[in-house]
C-alpha cells in the first residue's frame, strides 16, 4: 500500500517492506535487547540494581522463542498486505507480548536472582522497550486488519485475561513489582477503588455543570468569550498549585459550617481534590458541548423546527444524537485527564493510586512508583480504548 | 387558503419584507420568485412562524397563525428545504414518520403511510424504508424530503428551494414528480426559487419580489407577456424570451382540432417547446396531437409562432 502511490519522478522501490512499521519495531526491540538491561538485580529494594541483558537473564529457551517471533514479524512486513497477513502479525505480536512478560517472570525466578531473601529483580529498560514494541505491533496489526469493534474488544479481553492468568499462576511472583504489590495487597484494592471514586465524583458534577455552560455559550453568544476566558485560565493553573490554593478556603469552610466539615469538607482530603478535578474538567466538557451541539447541521435543526418539534424534542431527538461523537470525545478527554490528575491528588491526602507513587518517590523505590503509575495508566488506556470504540461506532453510523 | 395581509418584517431596523399582501387560493402552486435577499424565504418562513413577523396578519385555512401554538401550526403544514434537512441518524422510514409520530399516530398507521409515500415518490418501499440518508443519492434524498413534508397529509406545503442543490437532470425529474403530485393531491404549495425556468414550469401563479416588496403577481404567461416593470422584464430575461414563451404555452392552445394525420402523436398538454423539439428531432414541420379525451388534431411549425 505504501509503495502503491508514488510521487512523480520518484521510482517505486520494490525492496522496501510493504509494512514498514513491523521491521522498525522489531529492529528497535532487537537493539534494546542487545544494549539495555532486561532486568536489574539489586541486593535490596532501596539500592539501584545492576542491569542484566535478556540472554543471561531469561535463558536460552525464552531468547530463542522471542528471536523466532521477531524474525517472523520482520518477515511479515515484506509479505503482501492481505488481511490474513495482518491477522497473523497480530497473533504473533500478542504471543510476543506474553512471551516478554513470561521471560521477565522467568528472569526474576532464576537462581542467580533469588540468591538472597532481600535481593530484588526490577524491570529494566530492555523489558519496557521490547514489551512496548510488541504491544505497538499488535495495535498496528489490528488496525491494518481493520478489526471490527467486537474483535478489538475480544483481543483486549484476551490480553487482560492472559495477564491475570499469568499473575494468578505465580509467573511474576519473583519480580519486585509483584512483591511490592504483595506487601500492599490489602490497601491496593482500596487505593484503586478510591482512585475510581475520585474520578467518578469529579466527572459527574463536571458534566452536570459543564454541559449547561456549553449550551449557555451556544445560545447566548455574549457569554461565550468571558466564560471560556475563565475556563482557560483555570486550565493553566498547575495542578499542585490549584490543590494548594483550595486548602485555605476549604478548611475555612469546613470550620465555619460544621455540617460540611462532618461530610469531609476540609483543606486536605478528597474534597479539594474533587473540586480541582471538576474545575479542570469544565473546559473540555463545555468546549466539546459547544462544538458538538453547535456543529449539528443547521438544515437538520431547521427541518426539525419546521416540522413542529418543540425545542426540547429538537435537543433530545436531533441535537444530542448528532453531537454524540463529539460529546463522547469530550468525555474521553476529561476522564483520561482526571485519571492522571487524580494521581497528584494524593499529595493533599486524597488517597488513590498516587499514594503509592509519592510513597515510592519518598523511599526512592521505583517499583513502588510503578505500582501506583501502571494501574493508573492501564485505567486511562482502558477508558480511552472503550470510549474510542463507542465514538467510532457512532461516527460510522452517522457518516454523512 | 393562505392569506398574507400587509405583513412587514425588519431585522435590526432593516426592512426585509415590507407591507406584503398575497392570497394563495386553495390548490394553487404559488412560486415566490426573486433574486437572493429579496425576502422570499423570509416570507415563506413567516407562514409557519419560523420567522416572527412585526406587523400585519397571516391566515392559513382562515385561521390566524398567531392564535395557534407554533408547533401545532407547523405539524399541519408540510415543510421541505434545500439541503433536505434529513436526519442522518434516522432511517428513511423514521425520517418520513417524523410528523405522524409527533402527532401520535398509531405505529401501524405510520408504517402504512410511509410505504404509501415512498410509492408516491417512486421509491420502492422494501428497498428504501431501512436505508440511512447517506446511502441515498442527492435526488433520492430530495424525494424522501418531499415524502416527509407530505407525511401527515397537510393541506399546505411550504418548499424553500427544495431542488436547489441537485444536478439539472435530477432536478428535471423531481420537478416532473412534484407537478404530478400536485395534480394528484391538489395541495396548496408555496415554493421559493430564484430560478425563472423552474418557476415558469411549476407555477400556476408566480409572485415576483424585489427588496421585500411584491412587484408582480400573475400566471407564468403574464410574467413573460406583460412584465409590470423593468425589473420584472430584466429578471424574467430579455434574451430567450421566445423560447420561454414556448416553454409555458401548451400544444392544446395552438392545435388545429379535428384535423388528423399519420405518425406518433404528441400529448395536447405538452408544451410548445416540447412540440418544437419533437419536430426538430423528426425533421418534420407538423405533428399529430392526441387530446386527453381522445380528441385529436394537428400542430404545425407555423402554429408555434402564430
Amino acid at each position: 500500500m505504501s509503495t502503491a502511490a508514488v510521487a512523480p519522478g520518484v521510482r517505486s522501490v520494490s525492496w522496501l517492506p510493504r509494512n514498514q512499521v513491523l521491521p522498525v519495531l522489531v529492529l528497535a526491540a532487537v537493539l534494546a535487547a542487545a544494549s539495555c538491561g532486561f532486568v536489574a538485580l539489586a541486593p535490596n529494594r532501596l539500592m539501584s540494581g545492576t542491569p542484566v541483558m535478556l540472554w543471561p537473564a531469561a535463558g536460552a529457551g525464552w531468547c530463542a522463542a522471542l528471536a523466532a517471533m521477531a524474525a517472523a514479524l520482520a518477515a511479515l512486513g515484506f509479505a503482501p498486505a492481505r488481511r490474513a497477513t495482518n491477522a497473523l502479525a497480530a497473533v504473533i505480536a500478542g504471543a510476543a507480548l506474553f512471551a516478554t512478560l513470561a521471560a521477565a517472570g522467568a528472569a526474576a525466578a532464576a537462581p542467580a536472582a533469588s540468591a538472597s531473601a532481600t535481593a530484588t529483580v526490577s524491570l529494566g529498560a530492555g523489558f519496557w522497550v521490547i514489551a512496548g514494541c510488541a504491544a505497538l505491533a499488535l495495535v498496528d496489526a489490528l488496525r491494518r486488519a481493520e478489526a471490527s469493534a467486537p474483535v478489538q474488544l475480544a483481543v483486549a479481553a484476551l490480553a487482560v485475561a492472559g495477564f491475570f492468568a499469568m499473575a494468578e499462576a505465580g509467573r511474576f511472583d519473583a519480580l519486585s513489582l509483584a512483591r511490592e504489590y504483595m506487601s500492599r495487597r490489602e490497601i491496593f484494592a482500596a487505593a484503586v477503588l478510591r482512585h475510581v471514586e475520585l474520578v467518578v465524583a469529579a466527572i459527574l458534577p463536571a458534566l452536570a455543570i459543564g454541559v449547561p455552560l456549553g449550551l449557555l455559550a451556544l445560545r447566548r453568544k455574549r457569554v461565550e468569550a468571558p466564560l471560556f476566558a475563565v475556563l482557560n485560565l483555570l486550565q493553566t493553573v498547575p495542578s499542585i498549585a490549584l490543590f494548594g490554593l483550595l486548602i485555605a478556603p476549604l478548611s475555612a469552610l469546613g470550620r465555619a459550617v460544621p455540617a460540611l466539615g462532618a461530610l469531609g469538607v476540609g483543606g486536605v482530603g478528597p474534597a479539594p481534590a474533587i473540586i480541582a478535578l471538576i474545575l479542570y474538567a469544565l473546559l473540555p466538557v463545555a468546549r466539546n458541548t459547544l462544538a458538538g451541539i453547535g456543529g449539528v447541521a443547521p438544515a437538520a435543526v431547521d427541518a426539525a423546527r419546521g416540522m413542529g418539534m418543540t425545542p426540547a424534542q429538537i435537543f433530545r431527538r436531533v441535537e444530542v444524537p448528532l453531537a454524540l461523537p463529539v460529546l463522547l470525545a469530550g468525555l474521553r478527554i476529561v476522564t483520561v485527564q482526571a485519571i492522571g490528575l487524580a494521581v497528584v491528588a494524593a499529595l493533599i491526602g486524597a488517597g488513590g493510586l498516587g499514594t503509592f507513587v509519592f510513597d515510592g518517590l519518598g523511599q526512592y523505590a521505583t517499583d513502588l512508583v510503578l505500582l501506583g503509575a501502571l494501574p493508573a495508566i492501564a485505567m486511562a488506556l482502558a477508558v480511552d480504548f472503550l470510549l474510542r470504540l463507542a465514538t467510532a461506532g457512532l461516527s460510522r453510523h452517522l457518516a454523512a | 387558503m393562505i392569506e398574507i395581509a400587509c405583513v412587514s418584517k425588519a431585522y435590526d431596523g432593516r426592512a426585509v419584507v415590507s407591507d406584503l399582501s398575497l392570497d394563495v387560493p386553495r390548490g394553487a402552486f404559488c412560486v415566490l420568485l426573486g433574486p437572493s435577499g429579496c425576502g422570499k424565504s423570509t416570507t415563506l418562513r413567516m407562514i409557519n412562524r419560523l420567522v416572527p413577523f412585526d406587523a400585519g396578519a397571516i391566515r392559513v385555512g382562515g385561521e390566524d397563525v398567531t392564535r395557534v401554538a407554533p408547533e401545532a401550526l407547523r405539524r399541519r403544514i408540510g415543510y421541505a428545504i434545500q439541503s433536505t434537512g434529513l436526519f442522518p441518524h434516522w432511517r428513511v422510514a423514521d425520517n418520513i414518520a417524523t410528523v405522524p409520530r409527533l402527532l401520535g399516530w398509531p405505529e401501524n398507521r405510520v408504517a402504512a403511510r410511509v410505504d404509501e409515500l415512498l410509492a408516491l415518490l417512486r421509491l420502492d418501499p422494501a428497498t428504501y424504508r431501512g436505508k440511512y440518508p447517506h446511502q441515498l443519492s442527492g435526488g433520492e434524498q430530495q424525494r424522501v424530503g418531499v415524502a416527509r413534508a407530505l407525511a401527515a397529509d397537510p393541506d399546505v406545503l411550504l418548499m424553500d428551494e427544495p431542488f436547489g442543490a441537485v444536478d439539472p437532470i435530477t432536478r428535471d425529474a423531481l420537478q416532473e414528480e412534484l407537478l404530478r403530485i400536485h395534480r394528484e393531491t391538489q395541495k396548496t404549495i408555496v415554493f421559493v426559487t430564484h430560478d425563472i425556468e423552474e418557476a415558469l414550469r411549476l407555477a400556476t401563479v408566480i409572485a415576483i419580489m424585489e427588496a421585500g416588496r411584491l412587484v408582480q403577481l400573475g400566471s407564468p404567461l403574464d410574467m413573460l407577456e406583460n412584465p409590470a416593470s423593468d425589473f420584472v422584464r430584466e429578471f424574467v430575461g430579455v434574451t430567450g424570451i421566445g423560447l420561454k414563451l414556448l416553454a409555458v404555452r401548451r400544444v392544446a392552445e395552438r392545435m388545429r382540432p379535428g384535423e388528423a394525420m399519420e405518425g406518433e402523436p404528441i400529448a395536447a398538454d405538452a408544451t410548445l417547446a416540447e412540440a418544437m423539439a419533437e419536430m426538430v428531432a423528426r425533421r418534420v414541420g407538423w405533428l399529430p396531437v392526441r387530446g386527453p379525451d381522445g380528441a385529436a388534431g394537428v400542430i404545425t411549425l407555423a402554429d408555434l409562432v402564430r
